[in-house]
């Protein structure tokens, strides 16, 4: 496994090919969109899918905290699929998650899934995190104007990008990272979040003058640049 | 030899006709009160020979409430069934009134038929099991008579057979004493289509009543002019001779494969349309009102030609139609009959038909397919199991009906055919997935959709339940489609959602006969506009093409291999096969050939099986797994009907390796668990099943995070439940289901120390067809990373890390002339991919 720098606001991070952010200058992990209890939300709607989406979600979890074992995580938002998500944990999942997250700092960030705190777990929610250069929140903020981005960077999630890359045996899609030198979405982490085209304007728009796209692979990320986007700067929300 | 009762003799001889022997066959078994199944060609006054016996009993005992029961597998049919009884009810004066009963009906006029029934009620198997999940179920069909299922053939043996023998089974016990007709055009095997239509599931309680076809059909060969094509599917070299034969007869049907080539080939003959001919498209992908006019427009005689996919298959009688003509290889010797049968519907004149093979080895096919009817010989699949995924839907909807006893249901789906060897272990694991989901995780019992009573039956949670479920009842699984719309006028009919997320503002398409601009995506509908330039693209539509059938492909290779059959052929297909012989050699009839040659920087292989494009598929993809083991870096292979080609970063040696029996097992296995097309069928069943809303044309669009993707699902249950009553439906109808591993396993055994190499230095004239042929999948798994690499180094060569990738689609077998097409669809289904249409209308691949 090979992580990727970038920088951002000055920062150095690392992006993982599992689709997290690694901040080694303060042993922060960073991930977006979990969706915990996803499956069970559309079981409740009548739709019995498989329940075992949070534990896979968190059995990948933990493994990056072996790899990176952090001293904290941001966690950016919709990590519960509704509300009531964290209520529903099974037993089993609620004893792992509070075994993962002893002895790390947690911070929640507040998503439009889970605009409230989730119940009986530790850390703290927030409605954006901000540390040295960088802010944390949910959804990307679009600039008013095209020069009056505020300095330092912008980390977010929310709308769980993924992009297509031509090779000779037809296009491949993957979920990937959005970056430029002042903005860094990130792809969703959660079992069964599905994705939006991240030339879909939604996205493209918050990137006026471009962007990196970084598929994920296996082993490493594939990176492709995206050309500007004409799009005029959405300020509506799209769903996520 | 009966005869008829009045008023009916009377009727018939003011018409002139006689009433035929099967007629009256059928109407003597309906008044001993004997089920039976006709088997006729077409235009043999089947449906009337199915109604008589029930009206005659009306005419005797006039009675309200519900006397017969039709069904039929189209709308449209169904209507035009009910428009052509009224005409000798009304002429008779019978007291019987007649309705017909599809989604179209009103909703008043439902409520009214479920509180006062017709005496006939015309319907479809979807519009069947909803009345069927009803409350009122049981006093509607107390009283019934007779059921008619009309072009069985057409329905057994799919999931809405499946549907429809479920259905069948619960009227069964509503109406113990109703008995059933089938309605059948010729098949090869009648037996599964009596046990289908039979009450207890056994052939022998169905009578059956045979009629020997008239004179039999007229059928030719036509060639292009100028070269014979090497590949391609479309014909579009043979347009400007359909076109001659268009203006020499007076209604004509031109049947084609898919619904892009219908685009294509209309789009031809128009542009060979000098004297302005009536010539017309139809196909399923139109909107109803285009289609209901095309076919108004031909009984009214006022078309000179219609192009039409199997949309025109079945259906209503025009007799004025005197020649059809098949382009592209017909896959089937019974789908070739009864296209040909649309052609001079009356029994005693020969159908006049032509066959216009597209490339060299449709040729070779289709007078494989002349053989066979000359011969009267028919092919047909075994009949296969019922879906799981069709009983989980069936089980939700008797529960709506009216609290069951698992034991009791049991007994009833057994006396389905398809479901005759279900176990119990099945069944309940299917109510399980009904009722909770059936996960070994317990944990959405508090969600659960039916509960027991203390004395063990079954209910239904509550309403919501049952609205959920009658809004997704059918098993025909619709990918995501966008209406075409032009701008400030009509919907022109629908297109696969993939496919307008391709197009930027001003691209320009073909579809429903006209060239289009695309404008803007508008909510739900695609606005586009009429003209536009630059060269047009065409929408496919996944799985859309027909296999060969497994008897045709035998018939095949028996041409192929046997030089005595070879002056059947035409000279340019002739001369192909000796230049294979010296360059190469001939498939043997039993063994297998095997040719690998290096071409492009890359190794082909290229086997030579004949066993069907679904076969190859899965063949292909257990050989790649293989080749991956041994080093050789498969990249990607194709499957045509005829032969399996992969192509390789390194030489494949010990070819007889890859092709050995055991492949079946561990490779199998491997394959089952990243297949795409398994993920494919993953989706249909979960979809079918429940687990996933249905598309429901017109309702509002999700964002995309918002719906749920089947393949994270599935990637989820395999590995954390494997054995999953939906993972085992999924193995069951990809593997054993499908007849394809059948039919692999049949063939790695036939060819079992006869492995013939050939190590050739270029591509052999045999290999020609496959290597500019559609359709690859490449190899999934660590190649998909590897090509990721790659397409990312290249970009990076070329450009030093700017973008446009685009121009680097290069296919992979350079040098040929070919258009890059198509993955695997349904898999990548949202991903923009330009190479995925027919780019140019092919003109003549010959020139490759």
């Amino acid at each position: 496994m090979s992580a990727a720098p970038i920088h951002l606001g000055g920062e150095r991070l690392m992006l993982d090919p599992a689709g997290v952010l690694h901040w080694p200058a303060r042993r922060t992990l960073v991930v977006a969109d979990l969706h915990l209890e996803k499956g069970s939300a559309f079981a409740a709607a009548g739709r019995f899918l498989p329940p075992y989406d949070t534990r896979e979600t968190l059995s990948r979890l933990a493994l990056l905290l072996r790899r990176w074992k952090p001293a904290r995580i941001i966690a950016l938002g919709d990590s519960f699929h509704d509300r009531h998500g964290a209520s529903r944990l099974p037993p089993a999942e609620l004893e792992a998650l509070h075994r993962m997250l002893s002895g790390i700092e947690m911070l929640w960030v507040l998503g439009n899934h889970d605009p409230e705190p989730p119940e009986g777990l530790p850390g703290t929610a927030a409605e954006e995190v901000r540390d040295g250069p960088l802010v944390f929140r949910h959804q990307a903020r679009p600039a008013a104007s095209r020069f009056a981005m505020a300095p330092g960077g912008e980390v977010s999630g929310h709308f769980h990008p993924k992009a297509t890359m031509a090779t000779r045996a037809g296009g491949i899609t993957r979920p990937c990272f959005v970056a430029d030198g002042r903005r860094l979405v990130l792809p969703a982490f959660g079992a069964y979040t599905g994705g939006l085209d991240a030339r879909d304007p939604a996205i493209a728009g918050l990137f006026p003058r471009g962007a990196r796209f970084f598929l994920l692979g296996r082993e490493r990320l594939f990176s492709m640049t995206a050309a500007p986007s004409q799009q005029a700067v959405p300020t509506g929300t799209a769903p996520g | 030899m009966g005869t008829l009762p009045e008023p009916f003799a009377a009727w018939f001889a003011g018409r002139g006709w006689t009433p035929r022997a099967h007629q009256l066959a059928l109407l003597r078994a309906g008044q001993a009160g004997e089920s039976a199944l006709l088997v006729a060609p077409t235009g043999g006054g089947k449906t009337l020979a199915g109604f008589l016996p029930s009206l005659v009993d009306l005419a005797r005992n006039p009675r309200p409430g519900l006397h017969t029961l039709y069904i039929s597998p189209l709308k449209a049919l169904a209507v035009d069934i009910a428009r052509n009884l009224m005409a000798p009810v009304e002429e008779m004066g019978l007291p019987i009134r007649i309705e017909t009963r599809t989604g179209d009906t009103p909703q008043n006029r439902r409520a009214r038929q479920r509180a006062d029934p017709p005496n006939l009620l015309l319907t479809t198997p979807e519009s069947l099991a909803l009345m069927l999940s009803q409350p009122e179920a049981a006093e509607v069909f107390a009283g019934l008579g007779a059921v008619i299922v009309d072009e069985i053939h057409a329905l057994a043996g799919s999931k809405r057979g499946d549907q429809l023998a479920l259905a069948l089974a619960r009227l069964g016990r509503l109406a113990p004493a109703a008995r059933r007709v089938g309605l059948s055009a010729t098949v090869a095997w009648p037996e599964p289509l009596r046990a289908f239509l039979s009450p207890s599931g056994k052939a022998e309680d169905v009578r059956l009543v045979q009629v020997r076809g008239g004179a039999p059909p007229e059928l030719s060969i036509t060639l292009p002019e100028g070269r014979l094509p090497w590949g391609g599917h479309m014909g579009l070299a043979s347009m400007p001779e359909v076109y001659r034969r268009i203006r020499e007869a007076r209604v004509t049907i031109v049947f084609v494969n898919t619904r892009a080539q219908s685009e294509l080939c209309f789009q031809a003959l128009w542009r060979l349309n000098e004297d302005g001919l009536a010539i017309a498209l139809h196909h399923g992908s139109l909107t109803v009102e285009q289609r209901r006019k095309v076919e108004a427009a031909m009984a009214a005689g006022k078309l000179r030609a219609v192009v039409a996919t199997a949309s025109l298959d079945l259906g209503i009688d025009w007799g004025d139609v005197d020649q059809v003509i098949q382009v592209g290889a017909p896959k089937g010797v019974a789908r070739l009959l009864q296209r040909v049968g649309r052609a001079n519907h009356r029994m005693d004149e020969p159908s006049r038909a032509v066959l216009v093979p597209a490339n060299r080895f449709e040729v070779i096919e289709c007078t494989a397919a002349l053989e066979a009817v000359r011969h009267e010989e028919l092919d047909g699949d075994p009949p296969r199991p019922g879906g799981l995924d069709v009983l989980a839907q069936h089980i939700l909807a008797m529960a709506c009906h009216a609290p069951f006893h698992p034991d009791d249901l049991y007994e009833e789906v057994r006396r389905a055919a398809p479901y005759a060897a279900l176990t119990r272990r099945d069944f309940d694991d299917v109510l399980g997935f009904v009722e909770n989901g059936g996960y070994a995780l317990r944990v959405y019992d508090r969600f659960r959709k039916l509960f027991r009573d203390a004395e063990g039956l079954v209910h239904v949670r509550d309403q919501h339940v049952a609205r959920q479920l009658r809004m997704n009842l059918g098993t025909i699984v619709e990918t995501p489609l966008l209406k075409v719309r032009l701008r400030g006028g009509p919907v022109l009919g629908e297109v696969e959602e993939w496919f307008i997320s391709t197009l930027v503002a001003g691209d320009c398409f073909i579809f429903a006969g006209q060239t289009l601009r695309f404008e803007a995506l508008d909510g739900v509908s695609a606005v586009v506009s009429r003209g536009g330039e630059g060269e047009p693209r065409v929408p496919a539509y996944a799985g859309s093409r027909m296999p060969l059938s497994t008897w045709l492909a035998a018939r095949v290779r028996e041409i192929v291999n046997d030089p005595r059959k070879w002056r059947l052929l035409p000279a340019p297909v002739q001369d192909w096969l000796k230049l294979q012989r010296k360059q190469s050699m001939l498939p043997p009839k039993d063994g297998l050939l095997i040719e690998t040659f290096p071409r492009g920087g890359r190794w082909f292989l290229v086997a030579y099986c004949f066993e069907g494009r679904l076969a190859h598929q899965t063949l292909g993809m257990l050989v790649t797994k293989r080749m991956e083991r041994a080093g050789f870096g498969p990249l990607g292979y194709l499957a045509t009907d005829y032969v399996l080609a992969t192509w390789s970063a390194f030489e494949a040696t010990d070819v007889e390796h890859l092709f050995e029996e055991d492949i079946l097992g561990e490779e199998l296995e491997e394959w089952m668990a990243e297949s795409s097309m398994l993920r494919r069928t993953f989706r249909n069943i979960a979809t079918i099943a429940g687990l996933l809303e249905k598309n429901h044309p017109g309702q509002e669009k999700r964002p995309r995070q918002m719906t749920m993707n089947a393949d994270l699902i599935y990637d989820v249950l395999r590995k954390h439940e494997p054995d999953h009553i939906l993972m085992r439906a999924t193995r069951q109808e990809a593997a054993g289901g499908l007849t394809d591993v059948a039919r692999i396993s049949l063939l790695l055994a036939r060819a079992r120390g006869r492995i013939i190499h050939r190590r050739l230095n270029r591509v052999s004239p045999l290999a020609v067809p496959a290597l500019i042929e559609e359709g690859r999948e490449w190899v999934a798994g660590g190649a998909e990373d590897a090509l990721l690499a790659e397409a990312e180094a290249l970009v990076g060569e070329v450009t030093g890390g700017a973008e446009l990738f685009s121009g680097l689609l290069a296919d992979v077998t350079e040098g040929i002339a070919i258009r890059p097409r198509d993955v695997d669809k349904p898999r990548h289904r949202e991903r923009p991919r330009r190479n995925r249409f027919i780019r140019n209308a092919p003109k003549s691949l010959g020139q490759a």
